[in-house]
């Protein structure tokens, strides 16, 4: 990604709906870095137990994901969950915080789009949620795990 | 209990840990905790060239990191996305207030790339890690052409919007720092824009490669959007796009916290350091080394597929 140098606005007040998904993406992404850390800390201090014992990773991590997974025994899908408190399930959450937190900022803007008569701009940012719950829900099979 | 005794006890037992700790190696001679600290610098150092080189940090990462790290591609790549969602997602707030983001013009053009690109990491994950590879090896010598090559335009003219930019009114309006102008600016060519960004999705879910090298020039030369707007709002289809494209990789197991957090936090940390060090390093010179590095690992990537250098 290329990124500009952002700057704060300076004379020019943008849309309502941009600053209201701003708001959203701002605290959606510092709750999923907080989650990031707070989980890899845990995890990677030991204060909790992993599934898969840090010290084990480098015989497998150089593995196939199909042969990752059978050897480590980790489940697919939303699997992971039953694995709780356990460190690398909870270094997992912030990761799914984080992808995650667009899901909140286009549930907030679509409905305006909609009230203000931009009907097409409203169904693209669902449609945006619809392929993200579709991915996130595990329903699409294929690959070698 | 006095310091030194402290010390006398406590000590011996930490140097026994340590010790312990530095048993547990891997294959490679070094200690499990060795590989995701060098992963940490490693990004940290992309973090901060990537700033001057005019390059996303995801790009860098999965050439480099998939080259030269002893991680399966898959799971390169899986940590590849996050990275480059999480420096989008860092990016983004500021990009949509100061108008470079623009939410209006990203949202289309997001939607065609987040569908193609859960398509782009099914196909990804089903195929060999050889494969996956040579195709990267490929993609990424293409970008050091692109970089070499590509041509890019302040502010190009759109003299007349088409169709599906007036219905959606894709135009804004945000002042450039640089010159403290206020600039207007509209768009065209929506559709082919959209067919090219289906394209660019599949590509980031295949390879989990941050996709600004694409985004840009599609926005900017095929749509006539200004070059910081392009910049910016290709910033805010990444965020939704390496999303979808991360819950694949998320439910096929392919992210591991191990790899993925310390690539995230490193690449974020020196990506803060290189923006403010952007007036003071040598931007063309830091550019001419990373185009020099892609080029390595490009023909790496090509070579381990072909198990010419394994």
């Amino acid at each position: 990604m290329t990124t500009p140098s952002a700057r704060p606005p300076t004379g020019v007040q943008q849309p309502p709906e941009t600053l209201v998904y701003a708001t959203w993406l701002t605290w959606g992404a510092r709750v999923g870095f907080v989650m990031l850390l707070l989980g890899f800390g845990l995890m990677v201090l030991g204060v909790v137990p992993s599934h898969v014992p840090p010290e084990t990773l480098p015989q497998l991590w150089s593995l196939p994901l199909k042969d990752y997974l059978l050897r480590a025994q980790m489940p697919t899908g939303w699997g992971w969950l039953a694995l709780l408190p356990k460190g690398d399930a909870l270094g997992l959450l912030g990761i799914v915080a984080l992808s995650a937190s667009s899901i909140g900022c286009l549930l907030a803007v679509a409905p305006r789009f909609w009230r203000q008569g931009d009907r097409g701009l409203a169904l693209m940012a669902w449609a945006i949620v619809g392929v993200m719950v579709l991915a996130a829900s595990g329903w699409l099979s294929g690959g070698h795990a | 209990m006095s310091a030194w005794s402290f010390v006398g006890e406590a000590l011996p037992v930490a140097v026994a840990q340590a010790a312990n700790l530095t048993t547990q190696v891997s294959a490679s001679g070094w200690p499990w905790w060795g590989w995701p600290i060098a992963l940490f610098l490693a990004c940290f150092l992309m973090g901060i060239v990537a700033v001057p080189a005019g390059i996303g940090g995801g790009t860098l990462f999965v050439p480099i990191v998939g080259s030269f790290f002893p991680f399966h591609i898959d799971f390169v790549r899986g940590a590849g996305l996050l990275v480059a969602l999480a420096s989008a997602l860092s990016a983004g707030p500021a990009l949509l207030r100061s108008g470079l983001g623009h939410l209006r013009l990203a949202l289309p053009l997001a939607l065609m790339a987040a569908a193609s690109s859960i398509v782009g990491a099914v196909l990804g994950l089903a195929l060999s890690g050889n494969v996956i590879q040579i195709m990267l090896g490929v993609v990424v010598l293409a970008i050091v052409a692109f970089m070499v090559l590509a041509k890019r335009s302040d502010r190009p003219v759109v003299a007349q919007p088409d169709a599906w930019s007036q219905a959606l009114r894709l135009h804004g309006v945000f002042v450039d720092g640089s010159t403290g102008q206020t600039v207007a600016w509209q768009v065209h060519r929506t559709l082919p824009g959209m067919l090219i960004f289906l394209g660019i999705g599949v590509l980031a879910g295949l390879f989990g490669i941050g996709a600004g090298w694409a985004n840009v020039p599609a926005l900017n030369l095929v749509m006539g959007a200004p070059l910081k707007v392009s910049a910016g709002t290709s910033g805010l289809v990444l965020s939704l796009v390496d999303s979808a494209a991360a819950w694949v990789y998320l439910n096929r197991g392919a992210v591991l916290p191990m790899i993925a957090v310390p690539s995230v936090l490193g690449m974020m940390l020196g990506a803060r350091i290189g923006a403010r060090l952007l007036t003071v390093l040598p931007a063309a010179t830091i550019r001419r080394w990373v185009i020099a590095i892609l080029l390595l690992a490009g023909l790496r990537a090509i070579l381990k597929g072909l198990g010419v250098w394994p």
